[in-house]
């Protein structure tokens, strides 16, 4: 049942992101380009997304477990240390520069182009996931 | 109002799934660390999700009827920026899913912080280097 979940969740998940234009890196890149010809559409998508999982977060906190798990499984850490800001803003240049982060790249995962933004995208968690051990 | 209608309504479909996956199976709808459990420990319900997304987008497409974008062709910028997207979600812990739609919907000031970064960053970037042609 919880495959089946994660299924939906998956496929509603995608349709919102097309149906967003959160797929379209000319929509993405216009809207991170406030200083030129900046679109402001996609900031209805966070307001919207940022609408619904507020109420869903808030009605999380009064279960005391999800429907079909004994618990809630959410991330403890709430350190703010220098992994999480130049992570972010490592992400946030390659997120500019062609305009798709990653859950509209695994969209595009069928053509030739998203599929090898998909690879790329490994690559650097990977090369990431070794270099956090150091630094 | 169709200039913020459609991403209004796409954002809330977002939004919806995050609630199923949060209320029913007791998970954030976080889509880098989500990928990264699919690619690093072969986890199913992982890998369902992630199969969901490109299934999800088709529905929109070819029955919804919303226009395909397709992506720009240069391979250069394509493996450059995939691979600095990639490190920096694996680095920061999280992406516009987990971070910015999630986390701020927790209240994580955590998330919210990222969040700023990557905005941040992303509006940087654009000014500096321009967009797609």
């Amino acid at each position: 049942m919880t495959s089946l979940v994660a299924l939906s969740s998956g496929i509603i998940f995608g349709l919102g992101l097309a149906v967003s234009g959160m797929t379209d890196t000319a929509k993405v890149q216009g809207f991170l380009d406030l200083f030129g010809n900046w679109v402001p559409d996609l900031m209805f998508v966070m307001g919207g997304a940022l609408i619904v999982s507020t109420i869903a977060y808030q009605i999380a906190k009064k279960q005391i477990r999800p429907v079909l798990r004994n618990s809630f499984d959410l991330p403890q850490n709430k350190t703010i240390d220098q992994k999480l800001i130049t992570g972010s803003l490592i992400f946030g240049v390659g997120w500019g520069l062609y305009g798709l982060c990653p859950g509209p790249a695994l969209t595009h995962v069928l053509s030739q182009a998203g599929l090898l933004f998909v690879a790329a995208m490994l690559v650097g968690m990977l090369v990431s996931f070794q270099i956090k051990k150091f630094i | 109002m169709d200039a913020f209608f459609l991403p209004l309504l796409g954002g809330m479909i977002i939004g919806v799934s995050t609630l199923i996956l949060l209320l029913l199976n007791g998970k954030v709808a976080g889509i880098s660390t989500i990928f990264w459990n699919f690619c690093t420990s072969k986890n199913i319900e992982s890998a369902l999700f992630i199969i969901g997304l490109p299934l999800g987008a088709l529905i929109a497409y070819s029955i919804l009827g919303v226009s395909q974008p397709t992506l720009p062709s240069n391979t250069s910028l394509i493996l450059l920026a995939g691979f600095l997207v990639g490190f920096g979600v694996n680095r920061g812990s999280g992406c516009t899913s987990g971070h910015g739609v999630c986390g701020i919907g927790r209240f994580s000031i955590r998330s919210i912080v990222a969040t700023l970064c990557f905005m941040a960053s992303g509006i940087v970037t654009v000014a500096l280097f321009g967009v797609n042609p």
